[in-house]
């Protein structure tokens, strides 16, 4: 039996998607893109302290379509990380853990993530244009 | 360790087509993961069309009637045909449960049927669950005492005090929730999943027992423990309605308040 090269049953595959699934990973994601967005802001940082020709170049980058567009979803990382990280909080906690509360509160930080991440650029829109 | 894709040994091809029953106009389709250790072939999904006027009414009386009538070579567990023995845990249509207790009524359109995910197969619908019964031994699933027992009778447990093993006692180690969680699949070689930290739990919340604290030292880990990240496959899956997630959270707070 020892000698036998086992096949290994199929996992993601075969496993059905359900929320609470999706909102655990894309924690997991936008944590990570958050770190990887963070070197943006260095960058930022950086550039200001060099001098006006650096802070320039950074300017425009951020303010093309691309970098609104990475700026945008950067936001929108940043909320829904926030937001389950809510979650998280009360599950250290020992409460939220039967599975209607759990689909609504996957719901609802999803929801409130981009609500918050359109809210965020009407106001920023309306201040900066 | 995170491998997403199946090994090259593992892919699923295409299998045989049964015939439809003769006269049958009512069937149901039914794809099954096969593999058998007998030849060097990958495994293959098989189709098998099932007479439901001549049949029981659970995915298992499909299997049993498939196995009998079709093809004497599929392989599969199953006992009780009634939920307590959890021999029939398997794959169906994306989640795991009992093939005894799942109606084909519940599924609609083809039952597609694979063994529990990410585990060694031994043939067909059979996994090896020796890892898990492993970790299940290494947590001690028996009551632990240094006091003697009272000389006249056994140890005794108040109302309130065995009403916290309820949603704990009931689980049958199927196996549905440990082999749904993606931190096992990755882990397995050091997590210990949920069906194993459920039943940790379940003698860390005895109030008979009295080696609370070896229990949490064995658990006190990286890996056999805080591998659990509340994806909660577990309770989503499980067929008699636990909740390993919560028990896990529980064995956490354990651990801070034992810190004071």
């Amino acid at each position: 039996m020892a000698n036998i090269e086992r096949p290994l049953s199929p996992h993601l595959q075969i496993y059905k998607p359900q929320i609470t699934m999706v909102t655990s990973i894309t924690h997991r994601i936008t944590g990570v893109a958050l770190g990887v967005g963070t070197l943006l802001l260095a960058w930022w940082l950086i550039a200001a302290a060099t001098g006006p020709e650096a802070y320039e170049v950074v300017s425009q980058f951020l303010a093309s379509w691309f970098g609104r567009l990475v700026m945008f979803g950067f936001t929108w990382a940043l909320f829904y990380h926030l937001c389950n990280g809510i979650r998280h909080l009360f599950w250290d906690a020992g409460k939220g853990f039967e599975l209607p509360t759990m689909r609504k509160t996957g719901m609802a930080a999803i929801i409130a993530s981009v609500v918050l991440t359109l809210l965020t650029w009407v106001v920023a829109y309306g201040i900066g244009g | 360790m995170v491998e997403l894709a199946l090994p090259k040994n593992s892919r699923v091809g295409t299998g045989k087509t049964h015939p439809k029953p003769e006269g049958a106009t009512n069937t149901k389709t039914f794809n099954v993961y096969r593999w058998s250790p007998d030849d060097a072939e990958n495994p293959r999904i098989d189709t098998y069309y099932v007479d439901l006027d001549d049949c029981g009414p659970m995915i298992l009386d499909g299997l049993i009637k498939i196995k009998n009538e079709i093809d004497p070579g599929l392989t599969f567990r199953r006992s009780c045909r009634e939920g307590i023995c959890g021999s029939c845990a398997m794959n169906i249509n994306g989640t795991n449960t009992l093939a005894c207790t799942k109606g084909m009524d519940e599924v609609d359109g083809d039952i597609n049927i694979y063994p529990l995910p990410h585990q060694p197969v031994v043939k067909d619908l059979v996994p090896d669950l020796t890892n898990f019964y492993a970790q299940y031994a290494s947590i001690k699933p028996w009551m632990q005492t240094q006091t003697p027992p009272p000389p006249d009778r056994e140890r005794l447990q108040s109302k309130e005090d065995r009403e916290k093993l309820d949603g704990l006692y009931e689980c049958i180690l199927c196996a549905c929730c440990s082999t749904s969680c993606p931190s096992y699949w990755w882990n397995s070689d050091r997590f210990l999943g949920p069906a194993i930290l459920l039943q940790a739990y379940r003698w860390l919340a005895d109030s008979r027992d009295e080696f609370t604290g070896e229990r949490l030292d064995n658990l006190e880990d990286p890996f056999r423990l805080y591998r659990c990240h509340t994806i909660m496959n577990c309770a989503n899956t499980c067929p008699k309605g636990l909740n390993p997630a919560k028990a896990i959270a529980e064995i956490k707070k354990m651990m801070v308040e034992r810190r004071g």
